[in-house]
């Protein structure tokens, strides 16, 4: 009997397709999504049916968690820095930070720390600055309100920039009531802000209320 | 690599002549791919799709206003929002003992109930020859979410609702809810 002989054939696929369609994928992730911010906490975002979008830069946005730990931050280092400038000479001029120190907390996204801890936080390597933040202090008395000093150092460094308030959306009111207390203070006049919200599929269908 | 050369490589029987080895035209893209995709991964991982949206509110300043704004009793509706999204309403004020309604939200619930008033106060207004809109109050308990405010400003957006307002939840709206039996 003769030998069926099997001719060899080459194992060799070609690629090309492949490699246009990943590099198509990339493309499309490169152009539709945004870079994650760096955010201390994880908030739900509550949903709305708006469809308006939040401006790129130029931005204070006070992010609330689900516990009712605030936090502060904007986009520019530069005005991060004129923030705690100006907060550690209008609240608490005794506070000594060294221009390391200084530098670490501009290139912060968001920050939330209370002013007596504000030295040994900045202390922290880079890596632990972001996971140790109890949130700002709130205080029903205006002259030791760590918040309103914030905010209102955070707009005179930055006075174009818009508000926007980033709370969970299962944040308990009262939280909620304290911030926007602060917001519409005279002084502050920020009393026009933005709430960033999650956006909801359907605009007429609705899907309200939510399950648990 | 991935592929195993069949055609046995030519050349090599020419022994006169020296002549340039005939290479192929094929490149492997194997790590062209691998890269490729590991960015495709980078890019899933590192960045949100989510385009998050704003709701822009303009709230009064804590500044004495100089005078006061009174609304008209018929036009003013008052919503307070409860625990487990509940929501209580009222037409008027809460001193002349209004009913009370209960309900909840979504388009079946508190939407239908906003536009219903929203249509009569428009009504009462124009029969009185002075076109008018609805003011709504909104009073968030304390045990309501910032969820439930946020619903609502959006089913205010939707309803075309210009006017509204978020006050304080008073001590006596707590004793006139208890005392109609609605909460504990």
């Amino acid at each position: 009997m003769p030998k069926v002989k099997i001719p060899r054939k080459s194992t060799f696929i070609d690629m090309t397709a492949m490699v246009d369609m990943g590099f198509l994928l990339v493309t499309f992730f490169m152009l539709a999504t945004k870079f994650r911010p760096d955010e201390p906490v994880l908030v739900v975002l509550p949903s709305s049916t708006l469809t308006t979008p939040i401006p790129d830069k130029d931005l204070i946005t006070i992010t609330v968690s689900k516990e009712g730990r605030i936090f502060i931050g904007m986009d520019n280092p530069k005005h991060m820095s004129d923030m705690l400038d100006g907060f550690i000479t209008r609240f608490a001029p005794n506070i000594k930070l060294n221009a390391e120190q200084k530098q670490k907390f501009s290139l912060q996204t968001s920050f939330g720390v209370p002013a007596k801890d504000l030295s040994s936080w900045l202390k922290l390597e880079p890596e632990e600055l972001r996971r140790s933040q109890p949130g700002i202090k709130w205080d029903s008395i205006p002259d030791k309100n760590e918040l309103f000093f914030w905010v209102w150092n955070a707009r005179l460094a930055s006075p174009r920039s818009q508000i926007a308030l980033k709370a969970d959306g299962e944040t308990n009111y009262p939280i909620i009531k304290q911030v926007i207390q602060v917001l519409t203070n005279k002084t502050i006049q920020g009393h026009r802000f933005q709430m960033i919200t999650s956006q909801e599929e359907n605009r007429m269908a609705g899907s309200k209320p939510k399950e648990k | 690599m991935a592929d195993i050369e069949s055609s046995g490589g030519g050349g090599g029987k020419h022994k006169g002549k020296k002549r340039g080895k005939k290479l192929s035209t094929r490149i492997d893209m194997t790590p062209m791919v691998d890269l490729a995709f590991l960015l495709v991964t980078f890019f899933m991982l590192a960045t949100t799709m989510a385009k998050p949206s704003a709701l822009e509110v303009t709230m009064p300043t804590d500044e004495k206003p100089k005078e006061d704004i009174t609304i008209p009793e018929s036009k003013s509706m008052t919503l307070i929002l409860g625990k487990d999204d509940q929501i209580f309403w009222y037409m008027g004020m809460l001193t002349k003992d209004p009913v009370i309604s209960k309900t909840t939200y979504g388009p079946a619930n508190i939407r239908k109930v906003l536009k219903a008033k929203q249509i009569e106060v428009r009504n009462i207004f124009v029969q009185k020859a002075k076109s008018q809109e609805i003011v709504v109050l909104i009073k968030p308990m304390k045990d309501s979410k910032y969820r439930n405010l946020v619903d609502i400003l959006d089913e205010f957006e939707i309803c075309g609702i210009k006017q509204f307002a978020v006050v304080d939840f008073q001590p006596d709206d707590q004793k006139n809810l208890k005392k109609k039996g609605l909460v504990e």
